[in-house]
Protein backbone atom coordinates (compact mmCIF):
# COMPACT_ATOMS: atom_id res chain seq x y z
CA UNK A 1 0.00 0.00 0.00
CA UNK A 2 1.00 3.54 -0.90
CA UNK A 3 2.37 5.58 2.33
CA UNK A 4 -0.29 7.78 3.36
CA UNK A 5 0.43 11.73 2.58
CA UNK A 6 -0.43 12.67 5.99
CA UNK A 7 -0.39 9.74 9.47
CA UNK A 8 -0.99 10.99 12.71
CA UNK A 9 -0.71 8.66 15.57
CA UNK A 10 -1.61 8.40 18.93
CA UNK A 11 -1.66 11.87 19.69
CA UNK A 12 -2.46 13.10 22.90
CA UNK A 13 -2.67 17.19 24.24
CA UNK A 14 -3.68 18.41 27.32
CA UNK A 15 -4.49 21.84 28.82
CA UNK A 16 -3.84 21.87 32.33
CA UNK A 17 -6.38 19.08 33.11
CA UNK A 18 -8.45 20.06 29.66
CA UNK A 19 -7.68 16.36 27.61
CA UNK A 20 -7.93 18.19 24.19
CA UNK A 21 -6.65 15.30 22.17
CA UNK A 22 -6.49 11.75 23.62
CA UNK A 23 -4.53 9.33 21.43
CA UNK A 24 -5.96 10.27 18.21
CA UNK A 25 -5.08 8.25 15.05
CA UNK A 26 -5.77 9.15 11.44
CA UNK A 27 -4.57 8.99 8.19
CA UNK A 28 -5.10 11.19 5.07
CA UNK A 29 -4.36 9.38 1.31
CA UNK A 30 -4.18 10.53 -1.87
CA UNK A 31 -6.76 11.96 -4.18
CA UNK A 32 -9.02 12.13 -0.70
CA UNK A 33 -10.50 14.40 1.15
CA UNK A 34 -11.03 13.32 4.74
CA UNK A 35 -13.19 15.24 7.37
CA UNK A 36 -12.85 15.83 10.51
CA UNK A 37 -16.04 16.48 12.50
CA UNK A 38 -17.38 17.07 15.94
CA UNK A 39 -19.19 19.43 18.13
CA UNK A 40 -17.67 22.69 19.17
CA UNK A 41 -14.68 22.35 22.14
CA UNK A 42 -14.49 18.83 20.45
CA UNK A 43 -10.47 19.33 19.61
CA UNK A 44 -10.71 19.61 16.03
CA UNK A 45 -8.38 23.25 15.89
CA UNK A 46 -6.09 21.69 18.45
CA UNK A 47 -5.18 18.48 16.39
CA UNK A 48 -5.11 20.29 13.38
CA UNK A 49 -2.72 22.71 15.24
CA UNK A 50 -0.35 20.25 16.40
CA UNK A 51 -0.15 18.47 13.24
CA UNK A 52 0.88 22.08 11.60
CA UNK A 53 3.70 22.41 14.44
CA UNK A 54 2.21 25.14 16.35
CA UNK A 55 1.34 22.91 19.09
CA UNK A 56 3.16 20.39 20.88
CA UNK A 57 1.90 17.29 21.46
CA UNK A 58 2.09 15.48 24.73
CA UNK A 59 2.65 11.60 23.25
CA UNK A 60 1.97 10.77 19.67
CA UNK A 61 3.01 11.21 15.94
CA UNK A 62 2.99 13.13 13.11
CA UNK A 63 4.53 11.70 10.13
CA UNK A 64 4.53 13.68 6.32
CA UNK A 65 4.40 11.07 3.77
CA UNK A 66 6.23 9.05 5.88
CA UNK A 67 8.36 11.02 7.42
CA UNK A 68 8.47 11.72 11.08
CA UNK A 69 7.93 15.60 11.50
CA UNK A 70 6.63 15.78 15.15
CA UNK A 71 9.71 18.09 16.27
CA UNK A 72 9.66 20.36 13.66
CA UNK A 73 8.66 23.70 12.95
CA UNK A 74 5.26 24.86 11.27
CA UNK A 75 7.80 26.23 8.19
CA UNK A 76 9.49 22.92 8.32
CA UNK A 77 6.78 21.21 7.64
CA UNK A 78 5.17 23.74 5.25
CA UNK A 79 8.63 23.26 3.41
CA UNK A 80 8.30 19.60 3.57
CA UNK A 81 4.62 20.19 1.69
CA UNK A 82 1.84 20.88 4.39
CA UNK A 83 -0.23 23.16 3.53
CA UNK A 84 -3.07 24.90 5.61
CA UNK A 85 -5.44 27.67 6.21
CA UNK A 86 -6.60 28.59 9.63
CA UNK A 87 -9.78 29.07 11.55
CA UNK A 88 -9.64 32.72 11.81
CA UNK A 89 -7.70 34.41 8.95
CA UNK A 90 -4.38 35.04 8.71
CA UNK A 91 -3.98 37.23 5.93
CA UNK A 92 -2.25 40.34 5.36
CA UNK A 93 -5.51 42.71 4.66
CA UNK A 94 -3.18 45.63 3.57
CA UNK A 95 -1.55 43.84 1.10
CA UNK A 96 -3.19 42.74 -2.46
CA UNK A 97 -4.54 39.48 -3.23
CA UNK A 98 -1.75 38.63 -5.19
CA UNK A 99 1.02 40.11 -2.56
CA UNK A 100 -0.59 37.99 -0.09
CA UNK A 101 -0.48 34.33 -2.80
CA UNK A 102 3.24 35.94 -3.79
CA UNK A 103 4.25 35.19 -0.01
CA UNK A 104 2.84 31.65 -0.09
CA UNK A 105 5.23 30.33 -2.91
CA UNK A 106 8.07 31.73 -1.56
CA UNK A 107 9.55 29.12 0.04
CA UNK A 108 8.80 26.91 -2.73
CA UNK A 109 10.34 29.27 -5.41
CA UNK A 110 13.49 29.54 -3.03
CA UNK A 111 13.04 31.61 0.24
CA UNK A 112 13.60 35.13 1.41
CA UNK A 113 17.01 35.61 1.34
CA UNK A 114 16.63 37.78 -1.98
CA UNK A 115 17.72 41.05 -1.05
CA UNK A 116 18.14 42.77 -4.94
CA UNK A 117 15.57 41.49 -7.44
CA UNK A 118 12.04 42.98 -6.86
CA UNK A 119 9.34 40.83 -6.42
CA UNK A 120 7.05 41.72 -9.04
CA UNK A 121 9.81 40.33 -11.33
CA UNK A 122 10.19 37.15 -9.78
CA UNK A 123 8.65 35.05 -11.88
CA UNK A 124 8.15 31.88 -10.30
CA UNK A 125 6.58 34.09 -7.44
CA UNK A 126 4.02 35.53 -9.76
CA UNK A 127 3.35 32.77 -11.94
CA UNK A 128 2.54 30.69 -8.58
CA UNK A 129 0.45 33.21 -7.57
CA UNK A 130 -1.14 33.90 -10.65
CA UNK A 131 -2.05 29.82 -10.94
CA UNK A 132 -3.20 29.62 -7.25
CA UNK A 133 -5.35 32.76 -7.50
CA UNK A 134 -6.91 31.53 -10.77
CA UNK A 135 -7.55 28.23 -9.57
CA UNK A 136 -9.73 29.63 -6.27
CA UNK A 137 -11.72 32.55 -9.04
CA UNK A 138 -10.03 35.00 -7.54
CA UNK A 139 -7.33 36.07 -10.81
CA UNK A 140 -9.51 39.55 -11.58
CA UNK A 141 -9.03 40.39 -7.82
CA UNK A 142 -5.12 39.92 -7.88
CA UNK A 143 -4.53 43.74 -7.16
CA UNK A 144 -7.16 44.48 -4.38
CA UNK A 145 -6.05 44.48 -0.75
CA UNK A 146 -7.23 41.69 0.52
CA UNK A 147 -8.73 44.04 2.98
CA UNK A 148 -11.00 45.19 0.21
CA UNK A 149 -12.30 41.50 -0.70
CA UNK A 150 -15.22 39.54 0.15
CA UNK A 151 -15.81 37.36 3.40
CA UNK A 152 -15.82 34.17 0.68
CA UNK A 153 -13.13 35.93 -1.29
CA UNK A 154 -10.94 36.01 1.82
CA UNK A 155 -11.52 32.36 2.65
CA UNK A 156 -10.73 31.79 -0.88
CA UNK A 157 -7.71 33.77 -0.61
CA UNK A 158 -6.93 32.20 2.06
CA UNK A 159 -6.74 28.77 0.33
CA UNK A 160 -4.72 30.09 -2.52
CA UNK A 161 -1.97 31.11 -0.32
CA UNK A 162 -2.13 27.36 0.65
CA UNK A 163 -2.08 26.59 -3.15
CA UNK A 164 0.39 28.84 -3.71
CA UNK A 165 3.32 26.30 -1.91
CA UNK A 166 2.60 23.40 -4.04
CA UNK A 167 1.51 21.26 -0.79
CA UNK A 168 1.09 17.73 -0.81
CA UNK A 169 -1.18 17.18 1.96
CA UNK A 170 -3.56 20.62 3.55
CA UNK A 171 -4.95 21.07 6.09
CA UNK A 172 -8.26 23.22 6.33
CA UNK A 173 -9.69 24.46 9.14
CA UNK A 174 -13.65 25.65 8.51
CA UNK A 175 -13.48 26.72 5.13
CA UNK A 176 -16.55 27.56 5.11
CA UNK A 177 -17.43 29.30 8.41
CA UNK A 178 -19.49 32.03 7.86
CA UNK A 179 -20.25 31.97 4.29
CA UNK A 180 -23.45 32.73 2.91
CA UNK A 181 -25.18 29.39 0.47
CA UNK A 182 -23.19 30.56 -2.44
CA UNK A 183 -20.14 30.88 -1.23
CA UNK A 184 -20.43 27.74 0.47
CA UNK A 185 -21.34 26.17 -2.61
CA UNK A 186 -18.53 27.83 -4.40
CA UNK A 187 -16.07 26.50 -1.88
CA UNK A 188 -17.49 23.40 -1.88
CA UNK A 189 -17.02 22.75 -5.82
CA UNK A 190 -13.69 24.49 -5.45
CA UNK A 191 -12.39 22.03 -2.46
CA UNK A 192 -14.55 19.12 -4.83
CA UNK A 193 -12.01 18.89 -7.62
CA UNK A 194 -9.05 19.91 -5.41
CA UNK A 195 -9.17 16.72 -4.53
CA UNK A 196 -7.69 15.31 -7.16
CA UNK A 197 -4.57 18.03 -6.95
CA UNK A 198 -3.68 17.42 -3.18
CA UNK A 199 -5.71 15.30 -0.24
CA UNK A 200 -7.52 17.63 2.26
CA UNK A 201 -8.54 17.15 5.30
CA UNK A 202 -10.93 19.09 6.43
CA UNK A 203 -12.31 20.73 9.25
CA UNK A 204 -16.11 21.34 8.79
CA UNK A 205 -19.42 22.18 10.65
CA UNK A 206 -21.30 22.58 7.18
CA UNK A 207 -22.73 18.78 7.46
CA UNK A 208 -23.99 19.10 3.62
CA UNK A 209 -20.35 20.22 2.61
CA UNK A 210 -19.17 17.30 4.76
CA UNK A 211 -21.11 14.43 3.24
CA UNK A 212 -21.45 15.86 -0.31
CA UNK A 213 -17.23 16.14 0.11
CA UNK A 214 -15.89 13.58 2.32
CA UNK A 215 -14.64 10.27 1.20
CA UNK A 216 -14.51 9.66 4.70
CA UNK A 217 -15.04 11.11 8.18
CA UNK A 218 -13.34 10.73 11.67
CA UNK A 219 -15.76 12.33 14.39
CA UNK A 220 -14.35 13.90 17.52
CA UNK A 221 -16.22 14.12 20.57
CA UNK A 222 -14.08 15.49 23.83
CA UNK A 223 -11.01 14.67 22.03
CA UNK A 224 -11.23 11.44 21.72
CA UNK A 225 -12.35 9.79 17.74
CA UNK A 226 -15.62 8.10 18.56
CA UNK A 227 -16.01 7.31 15.04
CA UNK A 228 -14.59 6.77 11.40
CA UNK A 229 -15.56 5.44 8.55
CA UNK A 230 -17.33 6.17 5.32
CA UNK A 231 -20.12 9.04 5.23
CA UNK A 232 -22.81 5.94 4.96
CA UNK A 233 -21.61 4.51 8.11
CA UNK A 234 -20.84 7.60 9.82
CA UNK A 235 -24.85 8.89 9.60
CA UNK A 236 -25.68 6.00 10.81
CA UNK A 237 -23.85 5.43 13.63
CA UNK A 238 -25.77 5.73 17.08
CA UNK A 239 -22.81 7.12 19.04
CA UNK A 240 -22.35 10.12 16.69
CA UNK A 241 -26.04 10.28 16.34
CA UNK A 242 -26.01 11.19 20.38
CA UNK A 243 -23.35 13.45 20.80
CA UNK A 244 -23.74 15.34 17.84
CA UNK A 245 -25.45 14.84 14.31
CA UNK A 246 -28.56 14.35 17.10
CA UNK A 247 -28.03 17.66 18.21
CA UNK A 248 -31.25 18.23 15.75
CA UNK A 249 -28.98 19.40 13.12
CA UNK A 250 -27.61 22.25 14.14
CA UNK A 251 -24.57 21.42 15.47
CA UNK A 252 -23.03 24.34 15.90
CA UNK A 253 -24.18 27.62 14.93
CA UNK A 254 -20.77 29.55 14.97
CA UNK A 255 -17.04 28.57 17.01
CA UNK A 256 -15.00 31.32 15.08
CA UNK B 1 2.72 50.63 -5.40
CA UNK B 2 1.17 53.46 -6.45
CA UNK B 3 1.82 54.29 -2.35
CA UNK B 4 5.39 53.22 -3.31
CA UNK B 5 5.92 55.95 -5.91
CA UNK B 6 4.79 58.86 -3.76
CA UNK B 7 6.75 58.08 -0.97
CA UNK B 8 9.98 57.93 -3.15
CA UNK B 9 9.08 61.43 -4.59
CA UNK B 10 8.74 62.69 -1.27
CA UNK B 11 11.80 61.54 0.03
CA UNK B 12 13.72 62.41 -2.89
CA UNK B 13 11.92 65.93 -2.58
CA UNK B 14 13.56 65.68 1.27
CA UNK B 15 17.05 64.61 0.18
CA UNK B 16 17.22 67.55 -2.55
CA UNK B 17 16.24 70.48 -0.31
CA UNK B 18 18.73 69.11 2.40
CA UNK B 19 21.13 69.36 -0.05
CA UNK B 20 20.05 72.53 -1.48
CA UNK B 21 20.41 73.80 2.35
CA UNK B 22 23.54 72.79 2.58
CA UNK B 23 24.74 74.45 -0.75
CA UNK B 24 23.22 77.51 -0.52
CA UNK B 25 25.00 77.46 3.06
CA UNK B 26 28.03 76.71 2.06
CA UNK B 27 27.91 79.58 -1.28
CA UNK B 28 26.63 82.00 1.29
CA UNK B 29 29.97 81.14 3.43
CA UNK B 30 27.90 79.65 6.73
CA UNK B 31 29.84 76.27 8.19
CA UNK B 32 27.69 76.39 10.67
CA UNK B 33 24.55 75.80 9.04
CA UNK B 34 26.74 73.75 6.53
CA UNK B 35 27.03 71.60 9.52
CA UNK B 36 23.83 71.63 10.42
CA UNK B 37 22.70 69.64 7.61
CA UNK B 38 25.62 67.28 8.39
CA UNK B 39 23.52 67.15 11.56
CA UNK B 40 20.42 65.95 10.07
CA UNK B 41 22.16 63.82 7.43
CA UNK B 42 23.54 61.89 9.86
CA UNK B 43 20.34 61.64 12.38
CA UNK B 44 18.42 60.65 9.91
CA UNK B 45 20.48 57.85 8.67
CA UNK B 46 20.63 56.88 12.30
CA UNK B 47 16.72 56.48 11.80
CA UNK B 48 16.52 54.94 8.95
CA UNK B 49 18.10 52.42 10.46
CA UNK B 50 15.93 52.57 13.23
CA UNK B 51 13.24 52.63 10.65
CA UNK B 52 14.30 49.00 9.02
CA UNK B 53 13.36 47.23 12.39
CA UNK B 54 10.69 49.22 13.91
CA UNK B 55 8.62 50.52 10.73
CA UNK B 56 9.22 48.21 7.94
CA UNK B 57 9.66 45.08 10.66
CA UNK B 58 7.67 45.89 13.49
CA UNK B 59 10.46 45.45 15.99
CA UNK B 60 10.31 48.18 18.51
CA UNK B 61 13.21 49.08 19.41
CA UNK B 62 13.97 51.11 22.78
CA UNK B 63 17.92 50.31 22.50
CA UNK B 64 19.16 51.80 19.03
CA UNK B 65 20.94 54.53 20.97
CA UNK B 66 23.61 50.92 21.99
CA UNK B 67 24.51 50.77 18.01
CA UNK B 68 24.85 54.68 17.62
CA UNK B 69 26.85 54.55 20.30
CA UNK B 70 28.96 51.68 19.86
CA UNK B 71 29.08 53.26 16.18
CA UNK B 72 30.54 56.43 17.48
CA UNK B 73 33.04 54.49 20.27
CA UNK B 74 34.44 52.37 17.30
CA UNK B 75 35.21 55.70 15.39
CA UNK B 76 36.65 56.98 18.98
CA UNK B 77 38.59 54.01 19.73
CA UNK B 78 40.08 53.52 16.92
CA UNK B 79 41.40 57.05 16.29
CA UNK B 80 42.56 57.20 19.80
CA UNK B 81 44.67 54.28 19.36
CA UNK B 82 45.90 55.43 16.25
CA UNK B 83 47.23 58.95 17.67
CA UNK B 84 48.65 57.46 20.45
CA UNK B 85 50.33 54.28 18.35
CA UNK B 86 49.14 51.85 20.81
CA UNK B 87 47.72 49.02 19.04
CA UNK B 88 43.96 48.15 19.53
CA UNK B 89 45.32 44.23 20.12
CA UNK B 90 48.82 42.67 19.47
CA UNK B 91 47.34 38.83 19.87
CA UNK B 92 46.54 37.09 17.83
CA UNK B 93 47.42 39.29 15.19
CA UNK B 94 48.49 42.71 15.54
CA UNK B 95 45.45 45.22 15.26
CA UNK B 96 46.45 48.51 15.14
CA UNK B 97 44.32 51.77 15.52
CA UNK B 98 43.47 53.49 12.60
CA UNK B 99 42.15 57.02 11.24
CA UNK B 100 41.14 55.77 7.55
CA UNK B 101 37.39 56.58 7.42
CA UNK B 102 36.41 53.63 5.40
CA UNK B 103 38.01 51.26 7.89
CA UNK B 104 36.20 52.87 10.76
CA UNK B 105 32.85 52.49 9.29
CA UNK B 106 33.35 48.81 8.57
CA UNK B 107 34.59 48.39 12.03
CA UNK B 108 31.15 50.30 13.11
CA UNK B 109 29.21 48.70 10.96
CA UNK B 110 30.77 45.23 11.98
CA UNK B 111 30.06 46.34 15.94
CA UNK B 112 26.78 47.28 15.75
CA UNK B 113 25.71 44.43 13.11
CA UNK B 114 27.02 42.12 15.73
CA UNK B 115 25.79 43.57 19.06
CA UNK B 116 22.23 43.54 17.04
CA UNK B 117 23.08 39.90 16.29
CA UNK B 118 23.29 39.36 19.79
CA UNK B 119 20.59 41.50 21.48
CA UNK B 120 18.27 40.41 18.52
CA UNK B 121 18.98 36.95 19.22
CA UNK B 122 18.18 37.36 23.15
CA UNK B 123 15.12 39.45 22.96
CA UNK B 124 13.72 38.55 19.28
CA UNK B 125 11.62 35.82 20.49
CA UNK B 126 10.08 38.19 22.66
CA UNK B 127 7.90 41.13 21.64
CA UNK B 128 4.83 43.87 22.40
CA UNK B 129 6.32 45.82 25.95
CA UNK B 130 8.35 43.27 26.98
CA UNK B 131 10.86 43.49 23.86
CA UNK B 132 11.14 47.37 24.16
CA UNK B 133 11.95 46.76 27.46
CA UNK B 134 14.70 44.03 26.94
CA UNK B 135 16.16 46.43 24.10
CA UNK B 136 16.03 49.38 26.41
CA UNK B 137 18.12 47.10 29.13
CA UNK B 138 20.75 45.93 26.94
CA UNK B 139 21.33 49.39 25.80
CA UNK B 140 21.11 50.62 29.49
CA UNK B 141 24.26 47.93 30.15
CA UNK B 142 26.38 49.27 27.31
CA UNK B 143 25.68 53.34 28.71
CA UNK B 144 26.96 52.14 32.30
CA UNK B 145 29.84 50.12 30.64
CA UNK B 146 30.78 52.73 29.29
CA UNK B 147 30.50 55.31 31.72
CA UNK B 148 32.50 52.85 34.68
CA UNK B 149 35.28 51.77 32.34
CA UNK B 150 38.02 54.32 32.21
CA UNK B 151 39.76 53.30 29.56
CA UNK B 152 38.46 55.39 27.13
CA UNK B 153 37.30 58.40 29.04
CA UNK B 154 34.57 56.82 31.36
CA UNK B 155 31.89 59.73 31.99
CA UNK B 156 34.07 62.15 30.51
CA UNK B 157 33.86 60.62 26.81
CA UNK B 158 36.76 60.33 24.34
CA UNK B 159 37.66 63.30 22.00
CA UNK B 160 38.91 62.56 18.75
CA UNK B 161 41.08 65.31 18.51
CA UNK B 162 42.17 64.19 14.73
CA UNK B 163 39.04 63.91 12.53
CA UNK B 164 39.23 60.27 10.63
CA UNK B 165 40.11 60.91 6.65
CA UNK B 166 39.67 59.63 3.46
CA UNK B 167 42.04 59.53 0.78
CA UNK B 168 41.59 62.37 -1.60
CA UNK B 169 38.97 64.19 0.18
CA UNK B 170 39.25 67.10 2.71
CA UNK B 171 37.39 66.10 5.71
CA UNK B 172 37.60 69.16 7.08
CA UNK B 173 35.99 71.64 4.72
CA UNK B 174 32.12 71.44 5.96
CA UNK B 175 30.73 71.12 2.72
CA UNK B 176 32.45 67.94 1.92
CA UNK B 177 31.87 66.37 4.97
CA UNK B 178 28.21 66.49 4.65
CA UNK B 179 28.38 65.47 1.58
CA UNK B 180 29.97 62.31 2.49
CA UNK B 181 27.09 62.44 5.49
CA UNK B 182 24.82 62.83 2.31
CA UNK B 183 26.08 60.02 0.48
CA UNK B 184 25.63 57.69 3.27
CA UNK B 185 22.10 58.75 4.35
CA UNK B 186 21.20 58.37 0.41
CA UNK B 187 22.59 54.99 0.00
CA UNK B 188 21.06 54.00 3.06
CA UNK B 189 17.70 54.96 2.12
CA UNK B 190 18.13 53.29 -1.38
CA UNK B 191 19.32 50.48 -0.01
CA UNK B 192 16.06 50.27 1.84
CA UNK B 193 13.77 51.00 -0.90
CA UNK B 194 15.36 48.08 -2.93
CA UNK B 195 15.46 45.42 0.17
CA UNK B 196 12.05 46.55 0.91
CA UNK B 197 11.04 45.73 -2.82
CA UNK B 198 13.01 42.24 -2.87
CA UNK B 199 11.98 38.95 -1.18
CA UNK B 200 13.52 39.93 2.26
CA UNK B 201 10.94 42.43 2.38
CA UNK B 202 8.28 40.86 1.39
CA UNK B 203 8.75 38.26 4.18
CA UNK B 204 9.80 41.02 6.59
CA UNK B 205 6.36 42.75 5.80
CA UNK B 206 4.69 39.48 6.42
CA UNK B 207 6.49 38.49 9.77
CA UNK B 208 5.23 41.85 10.99
CA UNK B 209 1.72 41.74 9.34
CA UNK B 210 1.04 37.81 9.88
CA UNK B 211 3.59 35.58 11.62
CA UNK B 212 1.30 32.64 10.74
CA UNK B 213 0.98 33.22 7.42
CA UNK B 214 4.35 33.64 6.43
CA UNK B 215 5.47 30.47 8.52
CA UNK B 216 3.04 28.67 7.12
CA UNK B 217 4.34 29.38 3.56
CA UNK B 218 7.30 27.53 4.54
CA UNK B 219 9.21 30.65 6.10
CA UNK B 220 10.63 31.31 9.28
CA UNK B 221 9.91 34.13 10.42
CA UNK B 222 12.42 34.88 13.39
CA UNK B 223 16.25 34.85 10.84
CA UNK B 224 14.37 37.05 9.05
CA UNK B 225 13.65 39.71 11.44
CA UNK B 226 17.41 38.81 13.11
CA UNK B 227 18.76 39.87 9.91
CA UNK B 228 16.62 43.19 9.33
CA UNK B 229 17.50 43.95 12.88
CA UNK B 230 21.10 43.37 12.12
CA UNK B 231 21.18 45.71 9.30
CA UNK B 232 18.85 48.27 11.18
CA UNK B 233 22.13 48.14 14.00
CA UNK B 234 24.70 47.70 11.52
CA UNK B 235 23.56 50.93 9.34
CA UNK B 236 22.86 53.12 13.09
CA UNK B 237 26.20 52.20 13.80
CA UNK B 238 27.52 53.45 11.02
CA UNK B 239 25.48 56.65 11.66
CA UNK B 240 27.11 56.74 15.14
CA UNK B 241 30.39 56.73 13.74
CA UNK B 242 29.63 59.57 11.04
CA UNK B 243 28.79 61.37 14.16
CA UNK B 244 31.90 61.09 16.10
CA UNK B 245 33.63 62.72 13.67
CA UNK B 246 31.51 65.38 13.26
CA UNK B 247 31.67 66.11 16.90
CA UNK B 248 35.17 65.49 17.05
CA UNK B 249 34.00 63.58 20.36
CA UNK B 250 32.18 60.61 21.38
CA UNK B 251 30.73 59.93 25.30
CA UNK B 252 28.13 57.56 27.10
CA UNK B 253 25.49 60.79 26.24
CA UNK B 254 25.62 58.80 22.58
CA UNK B 255 24.44 55.38 24.29
CA UNK B 256 22.09 56.96 26.72
CA UNK B 257 18.63 56.14 26.53
CA UNK B 258 17.57 59.75 25.46
CA UNK B 259 19.54 59.12 22.38
CA UNK B 260 17.27 55.84 21.37
CA UNK B 261 13.93 57.77 22.58
CA UNK B 262 15.90 60.93 19.86
CA UNK B 263 15.72 58.13 17.30
CA UNK B 264 12.57 56.61 18.22
CA UNK B 265 10.76 60.34 17.58
CA UNK B 266 12.20 60.97 14.33
CA UNK B 267 11.26 57.68 12.92
CA UNK B 268 7.38 58.52 14.42
CA UNK B 269 7.09 61.89 13.81
CA UNK B 270 8.41 61.56 10.27
CA UNK B 271 6.15 58.54 9.72
CA UNK B 272 6.65 54.73 10.87
CA UNK B 273 7.73 52.49 7.70
CA UNK B 274 7.99 55.70 5.99
CA UNK B 275 11.08 55.66 3.27
CA UNK B 276 12.36 59.30 3.71
CA UNK B 277 10.11 59.38 7.50
CA UNK B 278 13.74 59.48 9.00
CA UNK B 279 14.56 62.46 7.15
CA UNK B 280 11.69 64.20 8.04
CA UNK B 281 11.56 63.72 11.63
CA UNK B 282 15.21 64.27 12.27
CA UNK B 283 14.98 67.44 9.96
CA UNK B 284 12.12 68.92 12.00
CA UNK B 285 14.02 68.23 15.34
CA UNK B 286 16.99 70.05 14.47
CA UNK B 287 15.62 72.65 13.20
CA UNK B 288 12.65 73.11 16.17
CA UNK B 289 16.65 72.57 17.95
CA UNK B 290 18.16 75.50 16.40
CA UNK B 291 15.69 78.24 16.07
CA UNK B 292 13.30 77.43 18.90
CA UNK B 293 16.48 76.26 21.28
CA UNK B 294 18.15 79.90 21.16
CA UNK B 295 14.50 81.66 22.05
CA UNK B 296 13.32 78.89 25.07
CA UNK B 297 14.68 75.85 26.85
CA UNK B 298 11.19 74.73 26.62
CA UNK B 299 11.83 73.66 22.73
CA UNK B 300 11.66 69.95 23.60
CA UNK B 301 7.91 70.45 24.66
CA UNK B 302 7.24 72.65 21.40
CA UNK B 303 8.73 68.81 19.94
CA UNK B 304 6.92 67.22 22.34
CA UNK B 305 3.30 68.74 21.11
CA UNK B 306 4.50 68.20 17.61
CA UNK B 307 4.98 64.26 17.76
CA UNK B 308 1.89 64.29 19.21
CA UNK B 309 0.33 66.10 16.94
CA UNK B 310 1.00 64.00 14.05
CA UNK B 311 0.87 60.45 16.20
CA UNK B 312 -3.20 62.08 16.41
CA UNK B 313 -3.62 63.81 13.45
CA UNK B 314 -1.67 62.37 10.66
CA UNK B 315 -1.48 58.54 10.81
CA UNK B 316 1.41 58.59 7.82
CA UNK B 317 3.50 61.22 10.11
CA UNK B 318 5.36 64.36 8.45
CA UNK B 319 6.08 61.75 5.45
CA UNK B 320 2.17 60.82 5.06
CA UNK B 321 1.78 64.51 5.13
CA UNK B 322 3.83 64.90 1.76
CA UNK B 323 3.30 62.27 0.08
CA UNK B 324 -0.47 62.51 0.22
CA UNK B 325 -1.98 59.76 1.57
CA UNK B 326 -1.40 56.69 4.20
CA UNK B 327 0.72 53.93 3.01
CA UNK B 328 -0.99 50.77 3.20
CA UNK B 329 0.51 48.23 5.00
N1 LIG C 1 -4.28 27.19 24.19
C1 LIG C 1 -5.27 26.59 24.91
N2 LIG C 1 -5.23 26.60 26.25
C2 LIG C 1 -6.20 26.02 26.98
N3 LIG C 1 -7.25 25.39 26.46
C3 LIG C 1 -7.35 25.34 25.12
C4 LIG C 1 -6.37 25.94 24.27
N4 LIG C 1 -6.73 25.73 22.98
C5 LIG C 1 -7.87 25.04 23.02
N5 LIG C 1 -8.25 24.79 24.29
C6 LIG C 1 -9.41 24.02 24.72
O1 LIG C 1 -9.30 22.76 24.11
C7 LIG C 1 -10.57 22.32 23.70
C8 LIG C 1 -10.55 22.03 22.22
O2 LIG C 1 -10.50 23.26 21.52
P1 LIG C 1 -10.46 23.34 19.94
O3 LIG C 1 -9.41 22.44 19.46
O4 LIG C 1 -10.37 24.77 19.55
O5 LIG C 1 -11.89 22.78 19.55
P2 LIG C 1 -12.66 22.78 18.17
O6 LIG C 1 -11.78 23.36 17.13
O7 LIG C 1 -13.01 21.36 17.93
O8 LIG C 1 -13.88 23.62 18.39
C9 LIG C 1 -11.57 23.39 24.08
O9 LIG C 1 -12.17 23.04 25.31
C10 LIG C 1 -10.72 24.61 24.23
O10 LIG C 1 -11.28 25.49 25.16
MG1 LIG D 1 -11.95 25.01 15.88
Amino acid sequence: MAEAALRVEGLSKAFGGLVASDRVSLDLRAGEIHALIGPNGAGKSTLIGQIAGWIRPDAGRVLLAGRDVTRLSPARRARLGLGRTFQVSTLALPLSARRNAMIGALARAGGAWGFVRPLMRERALTEAADAALARVGLAARADTPAAELSHGERRRLELACALAGAPRALLLDEPLAGMGPEGAAQMTELLDALRREVPILLVEHDMDAVFRLADRITVLAMGRVIAHGPPAAIRADAAVRATYLGQDDQPEAADV
Amino acid sequence: MAEDARDTRATLALLAALAAAAAGAHALGEPFYVNMAARVAILAMAAAGLNLALGFGGMVSFGHAAFFGLGGYAAGVAAWHAANQIPLASWPVLVPGTDRMIVVWAAAAATGGLAALLIGALSLRTSGVQFIMITLAFAQMFYYFAISWPAYGGEDGLPIYLRNGIEGLDVYDPFTFFAICFVWLAATLAGTARIMRARFGAALTMARLSEARLASAGVDPFPVRLTAFALSGAVTAVAGALNADLNGFVGPSALSWKMSGELMAFVILGGVGRLGGPVAGAAAFVLLEHFLGAATERWVLVFGALLLGVTLFARGGLLGLLAGRARHG
